[in-house]
């Protein structure tokens, strides 16, 4: 199988359309098995109380704001190498979501923070390089709307966003390179997770609806960018009929 | 050499060069990234002199004591070599505990106690069960009990 006919927002338009549901479904079963783990099946924690709770849905957010960021730094990568449009139009339909995930692990982590630490924010490392990487998102979106010209947007913004991907291994480190408010990673690939094994389970599950949610919504948007591009190519004239039902 | 080829070295040697450039500038920086300084640190001079710095390490057991007539809170903060004694008016939060962690921000009196305007509890990324802990607990006592008769008896 010839995976580079993908390659052609014309080939890739439908098979988008067909993935999409299948990832939408998965997501919304593995947040519904999650969230019971989380909110009814986890005991409580020994220390914090209820109020550890926040973090099933603070790991899974924060996770996927760092991933989508690389993932997209990863198409910029290929747009400028490759000259793909399709690259561009991914890294494109990504940012909002990664930005989506960036402030709903700042909100929770502010909400978290609260009753722990006893405070909403403090300017460490971990949460000052996290602000930093919502504001490159904001920054590639922004910079996209301002250029005109679709294939120099895509250029201008993919230089911007591989600049920043070095902003991702800096937030991951920074509670071991600096003494910061923030704690260190419970789970990691080096050493054993220091949390109990339901409670693990949970947040792995919410974790991985991230995926599948992130990866629906990106199709998804994908599918509306190819359309908007690609309004000139014949093809989508036929495709825009056929979702109207007029075909 | 194809197009592709080089602009593949392009990408590379670009972020090859930006990440040794962040790298020394974030080590150059690094005095000025940290959220607290240690006791430690504070008694080798390293914590900034004349403003407001945090200090963080953990709360001495035992050292914690209460005004009888206001909210003025007295205890120490230790990061096993050293120690600073913390005097706080107001309400601490509800994580802070004798041998857990703490980031405490205000100024150093001339004295060597410091002087906290806010007080925030570290807490660890250990997650567990009360009944958990509570067996862990169990278990270390019985591991430090031995060991305390040994030192009595030896005595």
């Amino acid at each position: 199988m010839n995976w580079f006919r993908f390659a052609s927002p014309a080939s890739f338009y439908p098979l988008a359309g067909r993935l999409a549901p299948w990832f939408g479904g998965g997501a919304a079963g593995f947040a519904a098995a999650g969230l019971y783990i989380g909110l009814i099946a986890a005991p409580t924690d020994a220390t914090q109380g209820d109020a550890y709770r926040i973090i099933f849905v603070h790991v899974a957010t924060a996770w996927m704001s760092m991933f989508i960021y690389l993932v997209m730094a990863f198409w910029c990568a290929v747009s400028l190498m490759f000259n793909a449009r399709l690259a561009a139009m991914m890294a494109q339909a990504l940012a909002p979501t990664g930005a989506l995930f960036t402030a709903l692990a700042l909100v929770t982590g502010a909400l978290w923070g609260k009753p722990t630490w006893g405070t909403y924010w403090a300017w460490d490392a971990r949460m000052t390089s996290e602000l930093i990487l919502l504001f490159l998102y904001f920054g590639y979106m922004a910079l996209r709307q301002a250029i005109d010209e679709p294939r120099r947007a895509d250029r201008a913004s993919a230089v911007l966003a591989l600049v920043g991907a070095i902003n991702v291994p800096i937030i991951y480190f920074s509670v071991k390179w600096w003494n910061t408010l923030h704690q260190e990673a419970s789970v990691s690939l080096t050493s054993a997770p220091t949390m109990a094994a339901v409670m693990l389970t949970g947040m792995l599950l919410l974790a991985l609806a991230a995926w599948f949610y992130s990866i629906a919504i990106a199709l998804t948007r994908v599918r509306a960018i190819i359309l908007e591009r690609e309004r000139h190519a014949g093809w989508v004239g036929e495709a825009a009929l056929a979702v109207r039902g007029v075909r | 050499m194809k197009a592709r080829t080089r602009r593949l070295g392009w990408i590379a040697g670009g972020l090859v060069l930006l990440g040794v450039a962040t790298a020394l500038v974030l080590n150059a920086f690094q005095s000025n990234l940290v959220f607290f300084f240690t006791p430690s640190q504070v008694a080798a001079n390293e914590a900034p002199h004349g403003r407001a710095f945090r200090i963080g390490g953990m709360v001495e057991a035992g050292s914690l004591t209460r005004d009888s007539d206001s909210l003025t809170v007295h205890f120490r903060v230790t990061d096993t070599a050293r120690t600073i004694p913390v005097s706080y008016t107001g309400l601490l939060p509800d994580l802070f505990k004798e041998g857990k962690g703490v980031v405490a921000q205000g100024t150093l009196g001339p004295d060597g106690s410091f002087h906290a305007t806010e007080v925030l509890a570290k807490h660890d990324a250990n997650y567990m069960p009360p009944q958990a802990q509570a067996a862990i607990d169990k278990a270390k006592k019985g591991m430090t009990m031995p060991s305390l008769h040994e030192r009595s008896s030896g005595q």
